[in-house]
């Protein structure tokens, strides 16, 4: 009983912040980038209901999302030109139809097995769509893309959604939807099996599950999801080109969600919010972020399998206990090695990056965090040397030491739990 | 028309074995460790890379000998540092890896060699006409190429089936532990396989550079009809492998040189019942194709031409 209040509690608290969001981020970038993480976290969330909840791992979850977007555009433009009364508020439900009708076609196809398989099979589909989107011009718009207008509607309430605070409240509406059914689904028996399919498929079948009419389902749920929030970009947007099903987008789904944390619910929303905002505000300071990116999703994968999430649920126990306190040493005297050592590292890529790609045309200053140096002196190159041997030699002698403080502080905090 | 079906037939096969270099590494690595490397075309980036690097330098031939051994040792030490650290968490971590991997090598080559393709060309001493056939000259690069392929692959054949190591590594594939209780160094294998694998690849990059394009998309142009080779061929068959490769390689070649639509095939009756895909021509179609094929196969027949296991 007090688990339901909690969450309760959390929603109506996650709807009191989406309302007051644009109030407090009132710039219009701040407004286009929390627009689009309202996307994303819909999107995010429908791939872990794949990966972290039913263990499988897709390579093309771009096509619902992507070819959902299309039937959106195509839907408005048609709304649009026949004057029919559908408001803009509900092309997301045209959305996750067209979701559906994706997802049961080819999940007929790919949920047969799990496993490899699975992510080959969606793989092939993903090529495939993303193939037949250059050859079908039609649909797909070539290479500019299909556009539409959203202000072309007929108007709902008398918002006609032209700027885009009123886009925001409608992707907020939606995402908010979306949350808090994709968590009930979690909360149901089906929901339970999916994690019992992905835990021991042979022991759901022993209790008389079909584990691929499981997978079937919970991949259909999926393409819904990814529709609504397929029509949700094209709304956004106004455009829709075929990069949506291609296999970049594919990728980029599966990098936030794992980077936020497969194993809780609330994962893709931290890595969906996370990765966007850096997306947008990286790929403005420096030419290099896509690598950034990559090593981030590699050494989550290497190292903290569990993503951020995963990370921060390992405190709560300290944070019931009331022992919190007692990591903020060595997680202060962790974070100068460990500075260090990101330092290091961004210093080198980016004196690298500008001294082979951009100084034939540039010349060899640049600036790094707003300080000028010269790539071709050694000054620079040393100080990034320094900084990241620093770092690593730090970090090696002081990560045993964090798990052994915080070994220590679960106990002290289980044993006053006892006592 | 007679002209037409030699070129494409031989440019097909050219392909195809190109195709079977890479394949052939990635389906040994599948079969030995379970791990499906969606990094293995970047190796073939990197090898052309590498080569266009110690070509420009140096010349054509060291690189040609250097640059596969280079991109080897990369691969080795990829997977004793990376792979063999994350194999505890599961199949599903490294797949993860590998695709970041990707993701990464991708990106630093953007960045160490520029978005635009380089310039990565034949050597001279192989710049010159083959033969001519009906008019149309044949260059005598690509024939290095096919003999190339061959030789790699006639290779990899002897010390498979003829030698001791091709014996522990055939054993190695089906029975991991016992192979390991005679006292051999099961993941010691492993990493050969990989460094070979990726060695490989890199060869097949080393010389495609100067025949196709060498740019950093090379790898994700390439990556996917990887995975519809081995997948059609059948999971860790080297023999499926090759004749898919040579499938693949022939049906894109010859859907490219085809330029007819399938209304001009049956009749105006296609547009009406395909629509746009009715009138479009083959050629436009080509890229479709393989994944077309990958997923029929994946339907009607999930082990593959010559399988023997589903998974």
């Amino acid at each position: 009983m007090m688990g339901g209040v909690r969450i309760l509690l959390a929603f109506v608290a996650l709807a009191a912040g989406l309302a007051v969001a644009p109030y407090v981020f009132s710039s219009g970038v701040a407004l286009t980038m929390m627009s689009l993480m309202g996307v994303m976290i819909i999107f995010a969330l429908s791939y872990n209901m794949l990966l972290g909840q039913t263990g499988l791992l897709s390579f093309g979850h771009a096509v619902y999302y992507g070819l959902a977007g299309f039937c959106a555009v195509h839907a408005m433009n048609l709304i649009a030109a026949n004057k029919l009364p559908v408001p803009l508020p509900a092309v997301p439900l045209i959305g996750a139809a067209a979701g559906l009708f994706f997802g049961l076609i080819f999940g007929a196809v790919s949920t047969r097995r799990a496993g490899t398989v699975f992510a080959m099979i969606s793989l092939g589909l993903g090529e495939l769509v993303a193939a037949f989107a250059l050859v079908l011009h039609s649909f797909f718009g070539g290479e500019e893309g299909i556009a539409a207008n959203r202000a072309k509607l007929a108007p709902f309430l008398g918002y006609k959604f032209g700027p885009q605070i009123q886009v925001y409240y409608l992707i907020a509406f939606w995402c908010l939807v979306c949350i808090i059914l994709m968590y009930a689904i979690t909360r149901t028996p089906f929901g339970r099996m999916c994690n019992a399919v992905r835990d021991n498929p042979e022991r759901a079948e022993f209790i008389g599950y079909s584990t691929q009419r499981v997978r079937f389902q919970a991949f259909v749920l999926s393409a819904v999801f990814a529709g609504v929030a397929g029509s949700l970009a094209a709304i956004n947007f106004e455009l829709m080109n075929s990069q949506a099903v291609g296999a970049a987008t594919s990728g980029q789904v599966l990098l936030m969600t794992f980077v936020g944390g497969i194993g809780h619910f609330v994962g893709p929303i931290i890595g969906a919010v996370l990765v966007t905002f850096l997306q947008i505000s990286l790929s403005d300071i420096t030419k290099a972020w896509m690598l950034y990116f990559g090593l981030l999703f590699i050494l989550v994968v290497m190292y903290a399998p569990g993503g951020i999430a995963g990370w921060l649920a390992l405190h709560r126990p300290l944070l019931r206990g009331g022992r919190i306190f007692k990591l903020v040493p060595i997680y202060a005297l962790t974070a100068v090695p460990l500075a260090a050592l990101v330092l290091g590292c961004i210093l080198f890529i980016e004196l690298a990056h500008h001294m082979l790609v951009e100084a034939q045309s540039e010349g060899p200053t640049l600036s790094v965090f707003k300080i000028a140096m010269n790539g071709a002196k050694i000054g620079p190159w040393l100080s990034a040397l320094v900084l990241f041997i620093g770092g690593a030699l730090g970090l090696r002698a002081l990560l045993p030491r964090v798990g052994d403080a915080w070994a220590l502080a679960i106990a002290d905090s289980s044993g006053k739990a006892a006592a | 028309m007679l002209e037409l079906i030699t070129f494409s037939t031989l440019n097909g096969v050219l392909y195809g074995m190109l195709l079977f270099m890479m394949a052939s590494g990635l389906t040994l690595i599948f079969s030995m460790m379970g791990v499906l490397n969606f990094a293995h075309a970047s190796f073939y980036m990197i090898g052309a890379y590498f080569g266009f690097e110690i070509s420009r330098r140096i010349g054509f031939w060291p690189g040609f000998l250097v640059a596969p051994v280079l991109v080897g040792v990369i691969g080795g030490l990829i997977e004793r540092y990376g792979l063999r650290r994350v194999h505890r968490f599961g199949h599903v971590a490294e797949l993860l890896f590998t695709f970041g991997l990707a993701f990464v090598i991708e990106e630093l080559v953007n960045m160490i060699w520029g978005k635009l393709p380089v310039d990565y060309r034949v050597p001279p001493s192989l710049d010159f006409v083959a033969f001519r056939l009906f008019d149309t000259t044949y260059p005598a690069y690509r024939i290095f190429m096919l003999a190339t392929a061959v030789a790699m692959f006639v290779f990899l054949l002897v010390i498979l089936k003829r030698t001791r190591v091709g014996l522990i590594i055939q054993a190695a594939l089906t029975h991991p532990n016992m192979v390991a209780m005679l006292g051999h160094n099961v993941p010691q294998v492993f990493m050969m396989v990989f460094g070979v694998g990726a060695g490989l690849a890199g060869l097949a990059g080393v010389i495609a550079g100067p025949a196709l394009v060498t740019q950093p998309s090379m790898a994700a142009l390439l990556g996917p009809i990887l995975f519809v080779v081995i997948v059609v061929g059948g999971l860790g068959s080297l023999g499926g492998a090759f004749v898919a490769s040579l499938l693949i390689g022939l049906v894109q070649t010859f859907a490219v040189a085809i330029n007819v639509s399938l209304a001009d095939a049956i009749g105006s009756s296609a547009a009406s019942l395909f629509g746009e895909l009715g009138r479009t021509p083959l050629a436009q179609i080509a890229p479709v194709l393989p994944y077309l094929l990958l997923v029929l196969v994946l339907i009607f027949r999930p082990r593959g031409l010559f399988g023997t296991r589903e998974t």
